[in-house]
């Protein structure tokens, strides 16, 4: 039960909710990077949308402004005129009626053009990140849980358009507001400005205070909310269980433990969270009543020249005053968010690609008039490997299926050795079967041919050619493989076998199916070979997508084949079926086998037992059985094979 | 829906009724703020009344502090209410859920009914906050404040008037246009995350047949088309703020142009005109504040009704009027049975069974893929009701029985075994909770786990990690059976739960089978003949339908199928290893 390999899905698929890890990331780095996308392509947009933000921001603050004049110098002075001449107060309105339409303008515009610059900043990096990931090598997705790939294409990018979309012009206009309402306010008086900078200093510790616990217990609720939802991911997915034996009291007596917690986490939390804002918003009101008041008094007492004019615009700007400030506190919050996950992002397109220096290529080849293969662009069956040479001379080889290990060693981790001193020889047309026990290692070497990864000491030749010397897509091209989980993906029947060969015609397709027995299942779907396949293949058996993969493998039509466990969910009837499918498909193939059913293994030319990494016996079904060693007690089930 | 949904406030009651009360108290703070503060202005400032001034701006202090005071209560109750409301909406879905039928399950899918009790209980608690806190507080502010407008000076607030009906409808043509966009938009999410999830598990398929720059090419069609409906959708959303800009602003010049005039000629003083400017940032916000709210409502009503459909569910499966509380023996009798998974009876999956089983009998089962083994048997313990017919075990109808009297004496090791995260001995007493030791000990005895189990370093103690992943696959189904003997049942099903043990162990099973629970009926699925051409008796399956049934030596001699699966492995002398 010794897996080597290290798990596909990591341990901390309930992980979510995890904190943004701040310590390994540099802001500023990621900042210029997310700002290079912008600048990249959206220069010119993004200066008009800064452009348009300050002309936004000023017509609201003008709009305060506004009073100031409106009532010392357009009602004031008319007040008690018998004949009042309303023609300036119009000529005003009508001047801030352009300031007003400047200011709407200037909102859309730059709100419409941020949108061009999120989505296309968004689609680019989802784009680089996808066909970055396309290039990551097999040990890239060994090592990280699949949820938290995902994660970076929904959350993160997510994360990533709110800041651009939102943030970054919000903080802008905040910012703007905030400069030129404090200038106004210093303007018009600075006594009640003294006054407002007290009042901030309150809000600000009010924010930190409360901001802090809220915190403090929201990283609590999500702790709590994880255990929540641990446990009913497990007990869901063992319902069956608990109804068989009848032990649906225990399982809601420890679900209400833990949904008592949450409640009492989450209530803390949400508390304070919901009384920051009207604390806020209210510690706003009493500013502006203490405004109005010592305002007032200034007035009344002569101490400083303010008119009613100046005092309902000092008002009119403090309510314009809190609303930007509690708004930069709160964007900086998502900003911290999106940084994290742009960090994320931006490491995973940081992840080295495959190496690839490979330089043979394989083409499509015919014999000349003379006799001698010559690379030529139309399907012609026969292929052969094309070696250019230092001396820029080329050389074709047909290709002919031989693959040679000489003193193969690898480990997944350079400190754990996975495989040792393997060397072994497949010649053309011959079928190779490997057996023992999981965790030996059989599937390792079938990866190495391949090249998913590479090996520690060694080497591996195919057709006399060392396949560091052969392009990974050429290599991988020569290769079909039909792999223990069978992955389908979203589309038809007839686009997932054609997936093996993307120009093979329909009667192809049709010969593939039939080929691996597959045709009379996929005629029997409500569509036949136009059934849409979704999840994976849900609604498929086991074996039917198995016998998809064979027929998929199939249409590739490839020199050497390996077969990873691709019976293993077929009963032993319908493998029977398979079976002589397979034959067919393994005639004339350089063949690599891994069967759990050693009666599917037994008619190879060469069987290698594998134990820890090493062959320990091989040769001949025949001669194994008449050396009654490991693979005689294997086949006599003495020995338990999982 | 609502309905059934209030009922999960119960004891948060008074938080739920608490939580908007204090809202109202709030908002009539604010909106007489604003109001106070036009006759300080006015009959203080103005007329330079310092009493007057000081005496008002007291009790404008108070009200601010009042305000705050009602604002925090609000909100401490609306945690209180939330919280306490997801707690009993997942109480009620996970009580519901453990009533299911195993028809019940399978309706809803193990993922789904995770979904539902996780992320959905969350969208669901977040909306009902915004409910009980901001659905009321917007409306109330609107009425107040336009009642409060219209006492300050009737005519001026006639502008309101005007512009509210402009914002309303703005809003509503805004949400119109883009809510279909914003739908498109998720579903394409749905397909780019498909396409993304099917690379990262299939990254071996794409690299083993080179389509990589295929794959890349169907991302960016994916990806492409979420730009398309997000820019769609935002295009017409983008015209919510100058909108709101244009309502107010137009309001500011209406109210300067009228406000003025009226001051003038002494029907209104200064500072009633400044609060008519708070009021209209009051009820324009307001307004905002509801489209909002009604946006995000939408989207979470998905998940409302998705909680809804489980909380509705009724299970499939019910006592009768007296249930039987006692089992007699382990005899089981299919009397012309079918069975089908829809309610469409067109696809039977069992068709026309008939088959009598003595009590103590060993009974194997075999048959391909699909030939309905497993689902025969999970007629005995009533994990489902037949379509026709009757399954009678120990003389009486199964649907007589008392359910969990039933499955105390049927005990079933399922195909889909789990085992849960705890120690190796609480896994065990799932099947009796008052077993001994030596009771654990003997059962795993029979089951050939107690030498794995003592190999271990804590022995029995030993941690079993989420779905059992840190034992092999042969050690999980013998503790599975450990598990199912401990019940001591009358009857025995192992549903191929003996596939990952080598024949060795398996005979070994089947020993201890035979010579220490010779009483109990035992029924064996099988893929391998040797589990099997020892029983008493097989029945052999075959596309729904029994194929053969008899002792095994009969079985060889007359029936095809079986002979066909015998050859196949029993072929060259040797069995088969699996």
């Amino acid at each position: 039960m010794a897996n080597n390999r290290p798990a596909p899905h990591g341990p901390d698929r309930r992980g979510f909710g995890k904190k943004p890890d701040l310590k390994s990331m540099n802001p500023g780095k990621i900042l210029r990077r997310i700002m290079g996308y912008v600048s990249g392509i959206y220069r010119v947009q993004f200066v008009i949308v800064l452009i348009a933000i300050l002309f936004s921001s000023l017509a609201t603050v003008a709009s305060s402004l506004f009073l100031r004049p409106l009532i010392d110098d357009y009602i004031t002075p008319l007040i008690g005129q018998a004949s009042p001449d309303f023609g300036p107060l119009l000529r005003v309105l009508l001047m801030m009626c352009g300031v007003y339409a400047l200011g709407m303008l200037s909102t859309y515009l730059y709100n419409r053009l941020m949108i061009n610059i999120s989505q296309g900043v968004l689609k680019q990096v989802r784009d680089e990140m996808f066909a970055h990931m396309q290039k990551l090598p097999i040990k890239y997705f060994d090592t990280h849980a699949h949820g938290e790939i995902m994660s970076r294409f929904t959350n993160d990018t997510d994360t990533l358009r709110q800041m651009i979309s939102q943030s970054i012009p919000n903080m802008f206009s905040s910012a703007v507001t905030l400069v030129s309402v404090f200038v106004s306010m210093v303007i018009l008086s600075w006594q009640l400005t003294l006054l407002l900078i007290v009042m901030l200093v309150l809000m600000t510790k009010a924010t930190q205070f409360i901001g802090g616990r809220s915190g403090r217990y929201f990283v609590e609720q999500q702790e709590k909310l994880g255990k929540v939802n641990g446990y009913i991911e497990e007990m869901m997915n063992g319902q069956k269980v608990v109804k068989v034996f009848c032990h649906e009291a225990a399982a809601e007596e420890r679900f209400n433990e833990l949904n008592d917690e949450l409640c009492d986490a989450a209530t803390r939390a949400n508390r304070f969270a919901n009384i920051l804002m009207p604390i806020m918003a209210n510690l706003g009101n009493l500013q502006y009543v203490l405004t109005a008041i010592v305002g007032g008094a200034l007035a009344v007492s002569g101490l400083a020249p303010l008119s009613l004019g100046d005092i309902a615009s000092f008002l009119q700007l403090t309510k314009s005053f809190t609303m930007p400030f509690t708004q930069i506190s709160q964007q900086l919050n998502a900003v911290i968010m999106a940084m994290a996950g742009a960090n994320r992002i931006f490491q995973l397109m940081d992840e080295l690609p495959e190496e690839d220096n490979g330089y043979v290529t394989l083409v499509n080849a015919k014999y000349n008039e003379q006799g001698e293969l010559c690379e030529t662009p139309e399907r012609t069956g026969i292929w052969a490997w094309k070696h250019p040479h230092k001396d820029g001379t080329l050389t074709y080889a047909r290709v002919r299926g031989e693959v040679r290990f000489y003193d193969v060693d690898f480990g997944y981790t350079e400190d754990k050795i996975v495989l040792q001193n393997i060397t072994l020889y497949a010649k053309p047309g011959q079928k190779i079967a490997f057996v023992g026990s999981t965790g030996a290692g059989k599937t390792t070497i079938t990866n190495l041919i391949n090249r998913f990864y590479d090996l520690a000491d060694g080497k591996i030749r195919f057709d006399d050619i060392n396949i560091n010397k052969i392009r990974k897509p050429d290599l991988r091209r020569a290769l079909g493989i039909v792999l223990q989980d069978t992955h389908l993906f979203t589309g038809t029947v007839m686009e997932n076998i054609r997936y093996g060969k993307l120009d093979a015609a329909d009667e192809d397709v049709y010969a593939a199916a039939r080929l691996a027995n597959a045709d009379g299942f996929i005629r029997r779907l409500p569509q036949g070979y136009d059934t849409m396949l979704t999840s994976d293949g849900e609604g498929l058996s086991q074996g039917q997508r198995q016998l998809l993969a064979i027929a998929r493998a199939a249409v590739a039509d490839p020199p050497v084949l390996i077969l990873d466990e691709a019976t293993s969910s077929i009963d032993t009837r319908t493998e029977q079926i398979v079976q002589q499918g397979m034959d067919r498909l393994m005639e004339g193939r350089t063949v690599f086998v891994i069967a759990h059913r050693l009666s599917t293994v037994r008619n190879s030319n060469a069987i290698m037992v594998l134990e820890h990494g090493k062959i320990i016996e091989r040769g001949e079904h025949d001669d194994l059985i008449a050396e009654k060693g490991k693979y005689y007690q294997l086949y006599t089930g003495a020995l338990e094979l999982s | 829906m609502l309905k059934r949904l209030s009922q999960c406030i119960r004891e948060y009651r008074t938080d739920t009724l608490l939580s908007p009360l204090f809202v109202c108290l709030e908002v009539a703070m604010e909106v007489l703020i604003p109001y106070l503060m036009s006759r300080m202005i006015d009959r203080g400032i103005n007329v330079g009344d310092m009493d007057y001034i000081l005496r008002l701006g007291g009790i404008l202090v108070v009200c601010a502090l009042l305000s705050l005071l009602f604002g925090a209560f609000s909100g401490h109750f609306a945690a209180n209410a939330s919280a306490g409301f997801a707690r009993n909406v997942r109480h009620d879905m996970y009580y519901n859920i453990q009533d299911f039928a195993f028809e019940n399950i399978d309706r809803f899918s193990t993922a789904g009914l995770v979904t539902r009790l996780t992320t959905d209980v969350t969208n669901l608690q977040n909306a009902f906050q915004m409910v009980i806190r901001i659905l009321v507080r917007a409306p109330v502010m609107l009425i107040s404040a336009l009642f409060m407008a219209f006492r300050v000076n009737s005519r001026l607030a006639l502008t309101f008037l005007a512009a509210t009906p402009v914002l309303a409808l703005g809003m509503a043509a805004i949400i119109h246009w883009a809510f279909p966009n914003f739908q498109k938009m998720f579903d394409c999410y749905d397909r780019m995350n498909s396409v993304v999830q099917e690379n990262v598990t299939a990254m071996r398929v794409v690299k083993a047949y080179v389509r990589e720059s295929r794959e890349t090419e169907k991302f960016e069609h994916a990806s492409g088309e979420i730009y398309r409906y997000s820019k769609a959708a935002e295009c017409v959303v983008v015209f919510n703020s100058p909108l709101m800009q244009l309502c107010m602003y137009g309001c500011m010049l209406g109210l300067s142009w009228f406000g003025a005039k009226f001051i003038i000629a002494g029907d209104m003083l200064t500072g009633e005109l400044m609060t008519m400017f708070t009021y209209t940032m009051q009820i324009l916000m307001s307004l905002m504040m509801i489209s909002m709210i009604f946006v995000m409502l939408t989207m979470s009503r998905a998940s409302a009704e998705r909680i809804v459909e489980v909380l509705n569910e009724k299970s499939r499966l019910k006592n009768g009027a007296a249930p039987l509380k006692d089992v007699p023996d382990g005899s089981i009798c299919f009397d012309n049975v079918d069975f089908s998974y829809s309610d469409d009876a067109g696809q039977k999956c069992l068709d026309g069974i008939s088959l009598k089983i003595h009590s103590g009998e060993t009974v194997g089962i075999i048959g391909g893929t699909g030939s309905a083994k497993s689902t025969l048997v999970q007629l005995i313990p009533r994990l489902y009701d037949v379509t026709g017919g009757s399954v009678q075990v120990g003389g009486h109808d199964v649907r007589d029985y008392d359910i969990e009297s039933l499955r105390n004496e049927v005990a079933m090791v399922l195909q889909k075994n789990t085992l849960f995260s705890g120690t190796i001995k609480e896994n065990l007493r799932w099947g009796n909770p008052d077993a001994t030791d030596e009771e654990l000990v003997r059962a795993c005895k029979q089951a050939q786990a107690d030498d794995f189990i003592r190999a271990f370093p804590d022995g029995y103690d030993t941690l079993i990690d989420q779905g059992g992943t840190n034992v092999s696959g042969g050690q999980r189904q013998r503790l599975c059976i450990a598990r199912a003997l401990l019940k001591k049942p009358k009857i025995l099903i192992l549903d191929d739960s003996t596939s990952a043990v080598d024949t060795k162990t398996d005979a070994m099973i089947r020993r201890a089978f035979r010579e220490e629970i010779p009483a109990t009926t035992k029924l064996i699925i099988a893929q391998r003949i040797s589990s099997v051409e020892h029983a008493d008796k097989v029945i052999v399956m075959d596309d729904g339908r029994v194929n053969g049934f008899g002792t095994p030596a009969e079985l060889l001699e007359i029936n095809h199928i079986y002979q066909e699966v015998y050859h196949s492995q029993v072929k060259g002398g040797a069995p088969d290893g699996e």
